[in-house]
């Protein structure tokens, strides 16, 4: 075994330093051919640059990091073995959890509502919540097809792109109105799930997770290639956005206006403040919509079906019908979305769409907690914001994305929020070993 | 005629560089049963540890073009099987016994985060690496097109194959190989037994990944320019590869890397280049609905 395994119960300063060196050593013979040695452009040809110091660095941060990391451990081991209640407190503590988390679901609920009345004059702000609730809708969808269903899906991109394009030529090419071709995007987009889910009914776990992989980059290499269609990697623009229910978001004109039919002084930041409404209730009646299948037959199934495949056969159910519902109903609100983020952008490309793009709605869900709803919530604000905060910060997001997935799944493998509790339970066993 | 000719030459060796990571990605799903997503990663560093390897030497004045390729080859697997070991330890070790999902999204994680910490660290600019091998036989000269040979063709494949004899020795000759192919079979039995089950997954990670260390050396002589996303196209063509041979198996690997090297160079020849990628994921569609279990897999029995 390596040397750096903590050996005994409470290990000395000297064993931890000696297992800390151990991974300083592995992050020097890592760091140096990434972080000591570079390669620039000069004038056409390639120079080696050294950074030794940075390299040094690197080592140092490493090798405290271990120390600290070590230490806090061993702390919390010896911690949790002090207390031999444990567990029923875990139980207890659980329990509390959920009921906060529905409190902490109508607080967000709640601020959600009168946010764009707060920050009226704030354009940024309203725009940021507004990119939030996108992703939010776009986890909640993502969200059936991987935390109830339990299929991997990692071509989500794919749908939220064919609502985008279907709105985007549907209002191009044939003049409709935002409201019209919402529903009709939809359904577009959940042909297109039953499409993948077809071929995908006999596969199971990473099998399934590389299909939909490939079925998302078939898609965009379609979108970038065919340029007829589709426009290819320049994308289709002056989309038309939305309106308040045919009043047009614009100066006082011949037409009546939304500013003027209101008696309002005419403002860009009804439009923006209209757009966030929009979202928000899109994802609002996906939060109802799916907060209701898990209650129904259908919601049970999908959860059966992720716990135990076999067994839901055994049972009689029709698992082939149980998997396309699912793919449908993703695909569908991942559609949904599409149209919405091509109505609030006005110009879609295939650039929108990439394989990072299916990596972050899924992180989102995963870090969330496959399955959770407020999780959901909680990840696309995390996600966010954090490249928002620090805009400097921006070119080492996608690295902590990596970094944060692979953490969470050591730490909590079901995600932040998850239980992994089915939805529905028997009355009988409430009140016994719950 | 001589285009066949050229695009079989073409084919093959890139089928080779396929087959090279594919082995990768079938001895990992054969010991611990996950798909590796960052193994095109790892290939990805291999081939830039390549970049900077070459720059060095010649920046050093060493003009010895085997000499150079030889120092290459030897710091990009080591450096880079260090990398698999790495990975293995961090993203994959802790989930072992968890849900099938958990380190397969793991896996992705890892796969962006080497993606992103490259392009932080090695700049995401292409790197232009001079050509260093140059010249190559001509075949075949029919219509005023000339099939020909280049000599860095040439190398890739003597170099695959004789890899493939060293790795065959070793899986099937050595006491590593034995037990390699014990843990594939039932890794409680192998522990039992006496064997630490721990250290054969890491040499297998590492194995892996020295193979792809080679795949990238060889792409960076063949094209000259590498950047960091090419492990992801690249890792998807040899995972494909890897299913289309079926998964576990070794010749397998090679063959579906070759399958899949022949089909692109011919359909982009013949059909659509812009169109190759969708040919590849096309192919690893219909594979895995129509015959899962692969070319040489052994279908995969579920008990309850």
């Amino acid at each position: 075994m390596p040397p750096f395994v903590a050996a005994g119960d409470a290990p000395t300063w000297a064993e931890r330093g000696r297992d800390a060196a151990g991974i300083a050593l592995i992050a020097l013979l890592l760091g140096i051919p990434m972080i000591g040695l570079t390669t620039v452009d000069q004038g056409g040809a390639l120079r080696v640059l050294t950074r030794w110091p940075l390299l040094a660095a690197f080592v140092a941060a490493v090798f405290c990091g271990r120390l600290l990391l070590r230490h806090a451990l061993d702390l919390l081991k010896r911690r949790r073995r002090g207390r031999p209640g444990a567990a029923a407190e875990d139980e207890e503590s659980g329990r509390r959890g959920v009921r906060m988390i529905g409190w902490a679901g109508w607080l967000a609920f709640g601020a959600a509502l009168v946010l764009p009345l707060v920050f009226s004059d704030n354009r940024y702000v309203v725009d940021t919540a507004t990119t939030v609730l996108i992703y939010v809708m776009l986890g909640w969808g993502l969200n059936v097809v991987v935390g109830l269903a339990g299929l991997l899906d990692l071509g989500h991109a794919a749908f939220y792109a064919v609502g985008a394009y279907a709105y985007a030529l549907l209002s191009t090419q044939f003049g409709w109105g935002f409201w019209a071709a919402l529903p009709v995007a939809g359904l577009v987009a959940a042909v297109f799930g039953l499409a993948l889910g077809w071929p995908c009914l006999r596969l199971r776990g990473d099998y399934l997770a590389i299909v939909t992989l490939g079925f998302g980059e078939i898609v965009r290499v379609a979108l970038v290639n065919w340029t007829d269609f589709s426009g290819g990697p320049n994308g289709i623009s002056s989309i038309p956005r939305p309106s308040f229910f045919g009043l047009p978001f614009a100066p006082s004109g011949d037409a009546p206006t939304f500013a003027a039919s209101f008696g309002l002084e005419f403002s860009p930041m009804h439009r923006i403040i209209f757009l966030y409404y929009v979202i928000l209730a899109l994802s609002l009646l996906t939060n109802a919509l799916v907060s209701r299948l898990r209650r129904l037959p259908a919601g049970r199934a999908w959860e059966a079906m992720r716990e135990d495949e076999i067994a839901c056969r055994a049972l009689g159910m029709n698992v082939t019908n149980v998997k396309l519902s699912a793919f449908a109903l993703g695909a569908m609100l991942g559609g949904l979305a599409g149209v919405f983020f091509a109505a609030r952008q006005g110009f879609i490309s295939p650039e929108s769409f990439t394989f990072n793009e299916s990596a972050i709605i899924l992180s989102i869900v995963v870090l969330g907690g496959m399955g959770s709803q407020l999780g959901v919530v909680l990840a696309s604000l995390v996600l966010v914001l954090i490249p928002e905060i620090g805009r400097d910060f921006s070119e080492y997001r996608m690295l902590l994305f990596g970094a944060a997935m692979i953490l969470i799944m050591v730490w909590r493998p079901g995600g932040i929020l998850s239980r992994r509790e089915p939805t529905l339970r028997h009355a009988a066993a409430e009140g016994g070993h719950a | 005629m001589a285009l066949a000719l050229q695009q079989l030459i073409n084919g093959l060796t890139l089928g080779a560089v396929y087959g090279l990571i594919a082995i990768g990605y079938t001895m990992v799903y054969g010991i611990i049963g996950m798909i590796n997503f960052a193994h095109g990663d790892i290939y990805m560093v291999g081939a830039f540890i390549a970049v900077t390897g070459f720059t060095l030497l010649a920046a050093l004045g060493v003009d010895s073009v085997a000499f150079a390729l030889l120092v290459v080859l030897v710091m990009a697997v080591s450096f880079t099987s260090a990398y698999g070991w790495a990975v293995e330890r961090l993203a994959y070790r802790p989930l072992r016994g968890s849900t099938r999902l958990a380190p397969l999204i793991s896996a992705i994680g890892m796969s962006i985060f080497l993606q992103n910490m490259v392009q932080l660290t090695q700049g995401a600019r292409v790197k232009p690496v001079p050509p260093m091998i140059t010249g190559g036989v001509d075949l075949l000269t029919v219509d005023g097109f000339t099939a020909r040979l280049s000599y860095s063709q040439i190398l890739i494949v003597t170099v695959t194959v004789a890899l493939l004899a060293a790795f065959t020795w070793l899986i099937t000759r050595t006491s590593f190989g034995r037990q390699q192919r014990a843990c594939e079979q039932d890794r409680t039995m192998t522990a039992l037994l006496g064997i630490d089950v721990d250290r054969t997954i890491s040499l297998t990670f590492m194995l892996g990944a020295a193979l792809a260390a080679v795949a990238g050396v060889m792409v960076t002589v063949y094209y000259g320019v590498v950047d960091f996303y090419i492990g992801f196209v690249a890792g998807i063509k040899a995972f494909t590869a890897a299913v289309l041979g079926g998964i576990g198996s070794l010749p397998g690997a090679m063959l579906g890397g070759l399958l899949i090297g022949l089909i692109e160079a011919f359909w982009s020849n013949y059909l659509s280049a812009e169109y190759k990628d969708m040919a590849t994921f096309g192919i690893l569609i219909l594979v895995l609905v129509f015959r899962p279990s692969g070319l040489l897999g052994r279908p995969e029995v579920e008990k309850v």
